[in-house]
């Protein structure tokens, strides 16, 4: 098993910070061995979770930041973006496939980065919101591939 | 990589054809300006090409959503043409795939006009 790996980034509210947080998520996703497809789903979540923060949060703060971190290895990975905003209630956002939501303009973010991992995890507080998203390796159920979590 | 739209005439359809990435910020912004240009010049038949855009952010998807209601608003259509693997399966699971007429082919996508 591989020891995980853990690195940390305290970004700018800005629009760049976005872009750069889907780069290094498919690089780590990479590192970690998702497919191709995979990766696709993970980027884009991370970018979700990060327009949330720099946009929703944040507000484009030039005085805040975004604390993200990446996690991997022991077959999963592990994505945390934490912002300085007066935080949400997840549950407060309208279902966007309901017939009603389908064609409004915004509210898709936190259904995507559903969608794409295996895990999504809200945490508010009074610094602002921690977003946590997990993917695990194909096979692989908290962090122990089945054969050894069998043992 | 931005994005990019251009647009051309055919059998009074109007024709964008996109490329890049349709995201928050630019991407965006490019597509709001372009329908919003071709609405005011009367242009309410419009023909998105995403053949070429690699990419779309809920954002893009925004973008797309509100371009169809603003078009519809008006008394014309718009379409989607050419998607790519990618956002064929974004607008599914978004279950916008049936919201949007998506065509596969250019010269039936432009008999399919009222």
């Amino acid at each position: 098993m591989t020891a995980p790996q853990r690195v940390s980034y305290r970004m700018e509210s800005t629009l760049e910070s976005v872009n750069k947080a889907e780069e290094m998520a498919d690089q780590v996703a990479t590192q970690a061995g998702f497919d191709e497809d995979t990766r696709c789903g993970i980027s884009m979540a991370v970018r979700e979770a990060m327009i949330n923060a720099v946009l929703h949060g944040n507000a484009y703060d030039p005085a805040k930041r975004v604390n993200l971190t990446f996690e991997q290895g022991s077959g999963e990975m592990i994505v945390t973006i934490a912002d300085q905003g007066r935080g949400f209630e997840p549950e407060e956002v309208p279902n966007p496939l309901a017939p009603e939501n389908l064609l409004k303009q915004s509210g898709r973010g936190i259904f995507l980065m559903r969608t794409f991992m295996d895990e999504v995890r809200f945490r508010k507080s009074n610094s602002g919101t921690e977003i946590t998203l997990i993917k695990r390796l194909q096979g692989k159920e908290n962090g122990l591939d089945r054969q050894e979590a069998s043992t | 990589m931005s994005m990019k739209a251009s647009t051309r005439q055919v059998e009074g359809i109007t024709i964008v054809d996109l490329s890049g990435r349709i995201t928050l910020g630019e991407g965006s912004v490019v597509l709001r300006d372009t329908v919003k240009e071709l609405l005011g010049k009367g242009q309410k038949k419009i023909l998105l090409n995403l053949a070429d855009v690699s990419y779309i952010d809920s954002s893009g998807i925004g973008e797309l959503v509100s371009a169809f209601t603003s078009v519809r608003n008006q008394g014309g259509e718009l379409k989607l043409l050419h998607l790519t693997k990618k956002v064929h399966d974004l607008l599914q699971i978004t279950k916008l795939y049936t919201v949007f007429d998506v065509k596969d082919d250019e010269a039936a996508a432009i008999t399919a006009y009222k």
